[in-house]
């Protein structure tokens, strides 16, 4: 039995009057890795921004339909964003880490929280940057400037500062879209160490990334989930005819 | 023409401009320098007038542009940013917040003895505050308010958006994130219009000349309520209406004037030095 951190059901969303999304049901699956793949605009960052509720940021968004994240519906009055973006890291497409130290990067999200001592503080620094596999390149280096880094560096950074509030489910908006080829395969690798402990959505561009890196995939097109299942039986036999197109090139 | 030509001819009228505007400023500072010079000295600064304001020092009245300016910006700089903050990061684009923007950055062509009277009007008379200390470093906070409120507002409009978005997906509220993803990243820039609201302050005659300036005191002021005497009013009292005042201690006055402005320039640099390199672009 599969247990869901993330459903949708009908969810429709708007900028004024433009549907971007329509009638999506996806179940996201606990520790796996789900791939958002579709031709450019078809909403896959405005889908990835519905689950921590970033689109609120936007003027004019209107949505509708139920959208349930660890068992809760995510739009009612009651719902705690601050307790929702804790539980849901977002990784973005150009690795933006602050004009700070490397420490202070990643120390950042606890600062603002705030309920640990010192001591845990560091601990949890080191223990983040540990997981993203940053620890030994940067221990002595703690203090310089994190945009002093290689963009895959970078990308890590951010991924650890994610990491520190201890989320459920980490979003990703095409996170290797700025890196080199190697650099990009490192990272999938990092995104296979970290499934065993996080639920991992991912947005990509690249095809390969999705089939190389992915249990599961949703392809969009034009703000409507076509299809959605393992990522081996969409790649080796796509149900839907417009899904075989994109994944052969056809469109796209 | 031949191009070597045009470039060379282009190249001097630029040059020659430059000369014209820097040129006479160095001579005004070069004549303040050598006419008063002669008068610096220890008791010159830390004394009080003597023989009718000809002999003596001129402390009380750096002190009162000491105590002017720093209530001014003591004022003007946290109302100055709040506002800027509300501006930037709360207020909606719409026709109202727009026209408080252009409002705001009119105000300061608004010349300063208009402010002079407002405040008169004000803190004077209205709030009943009299001829003191603070009604005049209200006057000038009001004066530097929207120096302060616009350099604010474009060193936070500078700060990137992806901070902001950055720090919301992490789970910091609203305040949190402005507090500490926006502002320190604001601050040198919020620093720089400090710094040119300081010079202002310091220098102004007129809106200091209804609301606070005396022409002399004997003692020094004790409250805020006061009245004090100021460096830019002093100069002009000496320079125009007391006869008999030796050439050097007027152009002393003036250099005084021009250091402490100066340092206190030099002082804000320094301090934006030390936030910027905290900051690790
Ligand atoms: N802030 C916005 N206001 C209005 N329309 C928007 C806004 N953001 C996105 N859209 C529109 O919504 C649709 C989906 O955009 P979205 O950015 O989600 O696509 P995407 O699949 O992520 O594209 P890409 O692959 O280029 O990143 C597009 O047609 C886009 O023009
Ligand atoms: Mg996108």
């Amino acid at each position: 039995m599969n247990t869901f951190v993330i459903e949708t059901k009908h969810l429709d969303l708007f900028y004024d009057s433009f549907q971007a999304l329509t009638d999506i049901n996806l179940n996201i699956e606990e520790k796996k890795i789900t791939a958002l793949i579709g031709p450019s605009g078809c909403g896959k960052s405005t889908l990835l921004r519905v689950f921590n509720r970033m689109n609120d940021l936007i003027d004019g968004v209107r949505i509708t339909g139920d959208v349930n994240v660890l068992g809760d519906n995510i739009f009612t009055p009651e719902t705690d964003l601050i307790a929702l973006r804790q539980k849901i890291g977002m990784v973005f497409q150009r690795p933006n880490p602050f004009p700070l130290s490397v420490y202070e990067n990643i120390a950042f999200g606890l600062k603002i929280h705030r309920n640990q001592s010192k001591k845990e503080f560091t601990d949890i620094v080191k223990e983040s940057l540990k997981s993203v596999i940053l620890w030994d390149d940067l221990k002595d280096r703690l203090d310089n400037s994190a945009l002093k880094l290689s963009l895959e560096q970078q990308q890590r950074l951010c991924i650890a500062r994610v990491l520190t509030m201890k989320p459920q489910i980490i979003l990703m908006d095409e996170p290797c879209s700025a890196l080199d080829p190697i650099a990009t395969l490192r990272i999938e690798e990092l995104m296979q160490e970290l499934k065993k402990n996080y639920t991992i959505v991912i947005v990509t561009h690249n095809m390969q990334q999705a089939a190389r890196a992915s249990d599961n995939t949703a392809f969009l097109y034009l703000g409507e989930l076509v299809e959605y299942g393992e990522t081996k039986h969409i790649y080796s036999s796509p149900k839907e005819k417009r899904t075989e197109d994109y994944l052969t090139g056809r469109f796209g | 023409m031949n191009v070597q030509l045009e470039q060379k001819i282009a190249f001097s009228i630029l040059f020659l401009c430059t000369l014209l505007v820097v040129v006479p400023v160095l001579i005004i500072l070069v004549i303040i320098f050598v006419k008063g010079a002669s008068a610096l000295s220890l008791n010159f600064l830390f004394e009080m007038p003597t023989s009718g304001m000809t002999a003596g020092g001129i402390f009380p009245a750096i002190l009162g542009t000491l105590y002017l300016v720093l209530g001014a910006i003591l004022f003007a700089v946290p109302l100055g940013v709040l506002s800027a903050i509300y501006l930037v990061e709360y207020s909606r684009d719409n026709a109202l917040s727009r026209i408080v923007k252009l409002a705001i950055v009119n105000l300061a062509g608004v010349p300063s003895v208009v402010y002079g009277l407002f405040g008169l009007g004000i803190f004077v008379l209205f709030l009943g505050f009299g001829a003191s200390i603070l009604s005049g470093s209200l006057t000038l906070g009001i004066m530097i308010l929207p120096v302060i409120i616009t350099s604010s507002r474009e060193a936070l409009e500078s700060v990137p958006q992806s901070f902001r978005i950055v720090s919301l997906s992490l789970g910091a509220s609203k305040w949190q994130t402005i507090r500490h993803s926006v502002l320190p990243h604001a601050l040198p820039g919020i620093l720089t219009g400090t710094i040119l609201g300081l010079g202002r302050a310091a220098g102004e005659t007129a809106p200091i000349l209804f609301t606070v300036a005396a022409f002399y005191l004997p003692k020094l002021p004790q409250s805020v309520f006061d009245q004090t005497m100021a460096l830019p009013y002093h100069l002009y009292v000496i320079s125009t209406q007391v006869p008999g005042i030796p050439e050097n201690v007027r152009y002393g006055t003036a250099l005084v004037l021009l250091m402490l402005v100066l340092i206190l320039n030099l002082a804000a640099i320094i301090l934006r030095y030390q936030f910027r390199k905290r900051k690790k672009w």
